[in-house]
């Protein structure tokens, strides 16, 4: 029965027991929903620093694997295969991070069918670190796919006025890309005989060519859940619409779920296609930096803002990926964490001032730092790690990528031309740009709106929403080894294998 | 005729006896107590049901090979037979709501799943002809059983006169195939063919014809064209049957048939039943979109769920393959069968008389005031989408498959992409559901409750803990006897 009591089963799958519990709870119970899925989330998040604690940094492998037969018949060999090394190890904590956070920010900005809320919002985090954990591709296609239900209904329920719009999108969107992923599990389970990650990886013997379009059905359902450029149009209604905790999910988790896929999938499956690809992939993700940030520069709506500066971020991520060497892949997962922490935290700020204003137009607002000093101090804080200031944890990801992508740039390398680095590195100028140009319409200036006078400043409940991640932000930003160093083995583990596909590909 | 005869058909025999008894007894019953006579059927349908599950493991060929007891037939027996119990769950309050409660209903019930009990044990075809006529003919006076209904009447008759038409076609391609091979039992037409002595063109022709038969009584494209009508004008609780017992037996017939008899035609027959699910699973799907009326749209639905099962079809000459997708499609004939009678049962809950509570917009608000019937809709698009954790989701993956194993990627990405397209309107009756307001009226009786509430879990649970269905599934290899 270990497998049951095991921590990654019990990360996964304790919040399913708290939405279980708040099922039974009447609708108009809305204190213990809350407390139920704060409690629950909380419970989670502790059982994910007890992985921490017992994870071996310095070892490249899975650690606490399971490995149980779930559906072994006629053929099939599905099992419960779960697993956390270090490419997985920060999201899993990403995850449960935010999950607790996100409930916290809800308290009364949810009102609304408060159990459902909650309810969906647990299934949801089931899901998510599912996704992380499995290492089986059935088992991941399963948490892959069962993510889309419960931020469905986050969206289309508690969302804003086009929220319905926004859902059907959202799902619509990333199941198109899902199910040609499917497809090419489904062949790679025939050929292979297995649905084991680890066992498709060590036993790879896809030719080349065949590597190429399941290289490319992967990536269709993770391109779109990153987004890519230009696959991203279903990321400004859903940021925009969803509520203010799902916007903060989905733009600090769900989007890493693509992003993930692609480095613990696309690479390690298909490494000859991954550097036959990585150009075209480290285009697309250069022109998601420039196209993200200069749509992010035309908003008036904050929350849309953000939602576009996330194409743009996560463009950097992809970068980093496809840069293929160990800085580039390590600034990656590092800057997933930073954007899930920055972008998380600038959706809580927009949900912040959106509960007290009811409107997001920038030009609703000026001089709000002298209503609101505290907010305005831990906004600015946020904006300058988004924009990649020195100190702060933005910077660290982002140059680590950039030197990644300088290194493949090198004539002979993957990517093949600095031009890569070079444009991506405009992006971080661009990002300053419209970052500051949205801070000074909001803080900075007279306060020329009667309605602004009154705002209350926020209480200690949003302070302590928010002063996590800002701990972080600093902490990644000043000291950012021991999160490399998490990542390390793992990612040299990943980069090996690449170098072996590319020699081989001479 | 053996004692081990008399075994394999015992529970065609139980059922038919059962219903003949039934019909006499029932004179005797009041007519205020007209639910005696439901539970009756139950309890036959319940006896047959222990007799077929006794015959797993057995492989039996009785009465000179012209039934076969095996893995398959005992599948989809118990299959059709927990198809009648939730067939009389559902419609027991409906009848009675609908001002319709005569008993006839249950005891036509029974002998249409004798019909279908001996399709799945038919290795003849002229077993296959009597076993069609035996399922359908029950079903055509079903489905006007709400007589003086026009729409009711219209769609008996439309259904009768198309099943006719339908089954016109079998029994000349059953004809031709005896003409061509000079046998009609399917070991007979094998011998023939390997013997080579055959007429080749003939026995295609012949196989054709009965594949055109088959489609109509599974729904699939261009033979469709009755369904829709059929299934709105059909009182609601004969539409959910109609849907998984009438399109099952169909497909009983064709796998059957299409695998055993014919494997040497798969070259001129496979690429004619390629376009005929690539045609179900478009059309089907794509039509299902401007569907307003929530029984027209699951109409469609199960016409595009038909194109889904046919794509197993198609594999039928490949050995392995086929052997696989004949696993598939019963795994997937149990997904939907779960899934297609819990979204029936929903939807005679909001049934209202005179056609009411059946416009997709009757069902805004739903989520709000009855959350457990909307969960359970949920669950049902979503496993009809084929959404994990749901069994509809197990259903496709396995049916997928199968096809690439069979060598069929386009096949498989055009039901992927469609299935794509089905995620549209079925997400829009949860839209509805959930995110529109209302104030929709339900009649909840306790089994209408029971059955939604049961398929529903059976849906999830089965879909995550699917190794019983699957090893089950498997286990149904068809070989000649």
């Amino acid at each position: 029965m270990n497998y049951i009591f095991h921590p990654l089963t019990l990360v996964t799958f304790f919040p399913l027991l708290g939405a279980l519990v708040i099922l039974f709870l009447k609708p108009e119970q809305k204190n213990p929903a809350r407390w139920i899925a704060l409690v629950t989330s909380l419970v989670t998040l502790g059982i994910s620093i007890a992985i921490l604690v017992q994870f071996k940094p310095a070892d490249p492998n899975l650690q606490m694997v399971i490995d149980r037969p779930w559906i072994q018949v006629a053929g099939w060999n599905i099992s419960y295969h779960m697993g956390v090394d270090g490419l997985s190890i920060l999201l899993l904590l990403l995850t449960t991070g935010l999950t607790s956070l996100s409930i916290l920010s809800t308290w009364t900005a949810i009102e609304d069918r408060v159990k459902d809320f909650m309810f969906f919002f647990l299934l949801l985090e089931v899901g998510m670190a599912g996704v992380f954990l499995a290492q089986d591709l059935f088992l991941f296609y399963v948490f892959w796919e069962f993510t889309l239900v419960p931020m469905y209904f986050l969206i289309g329920i508690w969302g804003g006025p086009q929220r319905m719009y926004a859902a059907i999108k959202f799902f619509l969107y990333t199941m198109a890309g899902s199910v040609l992923m499917l497809l090419a599990i489904l062949w790679l389970g025939i050929q292979g005989g297995t649905f084991s990650l680890p066992e498709l990886v060590a036993n790879n013997h896809i030719p080349a060519g065949v590597q190429f379009w399941l290289f490319l059905a992967f990536a269709a359902a993770f391109a779109i859940k990153v987004p890519m450029w230009p696959l991203h149009s279903w990321l400004p209604d859903a940021h925009v619409e969803a509520p203010t905790a799902g916007s903060v999910i989905l733009a600090g988790v769900l989007l890493k779920m693509g992003t993930y896929g692609f480095l613990r999938f696309n690479l390690a499956l298909f490494p000859s296609a991954a550097v036959q690809l990585a150009p075209w992939m480290a285009g697309l993700a250069v022109v998601g930096i420039l196209y993200g940030a200069a749509v992010s520069y035309a908003q008036k709506d904050v929350k849309k803002l953000v939602a576009y500066s996330s194409v743009s971020h996560l463009g950097f991520v992809m970068l980093g990926l496809f840069a293929l060497n160990p800085q580039g892949i390590q600034g990656g997962i590092l800057q997933m964490v930073n954007h899930g922490l920055s972008t998380g935290a600038l959706f809580l700020i927009v949900g912040m001032i959106y509960e007290r204003r009811h409107t997001r137009d920038m030009n609703a607002f000026g001089g709000l730092w002298k209503v609101m000093p505290i907010y305005g101090a831990l906004t600015l804080v946020v904006t300058l790690s988004s924009m990649g200031l020195p100190g702060l944890n933005g910077f660290v990801g982002e140059f680590t990528i950039l030197l990644g992508a300088w290194d493949a740039g090198q004539s002979g390398g993957v990517i093949g031309s600095y031009w890569f680095a070079g444009l991506a590195a405009g992006g971080v100028i661009l990002a300053a740009v419209y970052m500051l140009f949205m801070f000074q319409k909001l803080f900075l200036g007279p306060v020329d709106k009667e309605e602004n006078r009154q705002l209350k400043d926020l209480n200690w409940r949003e302070i302590t929403t928010l002063a996590p991640l800002l701990v972080f932000i600093f902490w990644i930003g000043l000291y950012p080894k021991p999160f490399f160093n998490l990542m390390a083995p793992s990612v040299d583990k990943l980069v090996m294998l690449l170098q072996n596909a590319a020699l081989a590909m001479r | 005729m053996t004692i081990m005869e008399l075994y394999a058909i015992s529970p065609l025999l139980v059922l038919a006896g059962w219903a003949t008894l039934l019909v006499l007894v029932d004179l005797f019953i009041p007519r205020q107590r007209k639910g005696l006579t439901a539970l009756l059927a139950a309890i036959g349908l319940a006896l047959a049901m222990g007799f077929s599950i006794s015959q797993f493991g057995h492989q039996i060929s009785a009465f000179q090979g012209k039934i076969v007891v095996d893995g398959f037939a005992v599948f989809l027996s118990t299959l059709f037979l927990s198809s009648g119990l939730l067939g009389i769950a559902v419609a027991y309050d409906y009848l009675k709501r609908m001002g319709i409660e005569r008993s006839e209903y249950y005891t036509l019930l029974l002998f249409s799943i004798s019909g279908m009990l001996l399709m799945t044990m038919a290795a003849d075809l002229i077993v296959v002809f009597i076993a069609l006529e035996l399922l359908s003919i029950p079903l055509y006076v079903l489905a006007g059983f709400a007589r003086p209904r026009l729409d009711s009447e219209e769609a008996a008759l439309k259904y009768f006169l198309l099943g006719a038409f339908a089954g016109g076609f079998v029994v000349y391609g059953i004809a031709l195939v005896f003409g061509a091979t000079g046998s009609t039992a399917l070991s007979g037409i094998v011998a023939a063919v390997e013997a080579d002595s055959v007429n080749l063109a003939l026995l295609t022709v012949g196989a054709a014809l009965i594949l055109v038969g088959l489609g109509f009584k599974v729904a699939a494209v261009p033979f469709h064209m009755w369904t829709p009508d059929v299934y709105q004008g059909a009182p609601t609780a004969v539409t959910a049957f109609m849907a998984v017992g009438a399109k099952a037996g169909g497909f009983a017939a064709l796998l059957r048939v299409f695998m055993l008899a014919f494997p040497a035609l798969a070259s001129s027959l496979a690429p004619v039943l390629w376009g005929l699910a690539t045609l179900t699973m478009i059309l089907g799907n794509f039509a299902a979109i401007t569907q307003s009326n929530i029984k027209r749209l699951l109409a469609y639905s199960s016409i595009a769920h038909a194109g889904y099962i046919l794509m197993a079809v198609v594999t039928f000459g490949q050995g392995k393959a086929a052997a696989d997708a004949v696993a598939a499609a019963l795994f997937y004939l149990a997904a939907y069968a779960f899934t297609s009678f819990g979204a029936w049962a929903v939807v005679i809950t909001l049934e209202q008389a005179e056609n009411k509570g059946l416009e997709l917009q009757d069902y805004a608000g739903l989520g709000r005031k009855y959350p457990a019937l909307a969960a359970a809709m949920a669950i049902f698009m979503l496993s009809f989408t084929g959404v994990p954790p749901t069994l509809g989701f197990v259903g496709k993956f396995y049916l997928f498959r199968s096809v690439l194993e069979g060598g069929y990627l386009s096949l498989a990405l055009i039901g992927v992409l469609t299935s794509l397209v089905s995620a549209y309107y079925y997400l829009r009756v949860v839209v509805i559901m959930y995110m529109h307001d209302g104030e929709p009226e339900i009649s909840a009786a306790g089994w209408l409750k029971f059955t939604a509430g049961f398929t529903a879990l059976a849906t999830i649970i089965l879909g995550l803990f699917a190794s019983p269905l699957f090893d089950w599934a498997s286990q149904a290899v068809l070989k000649l006897l």
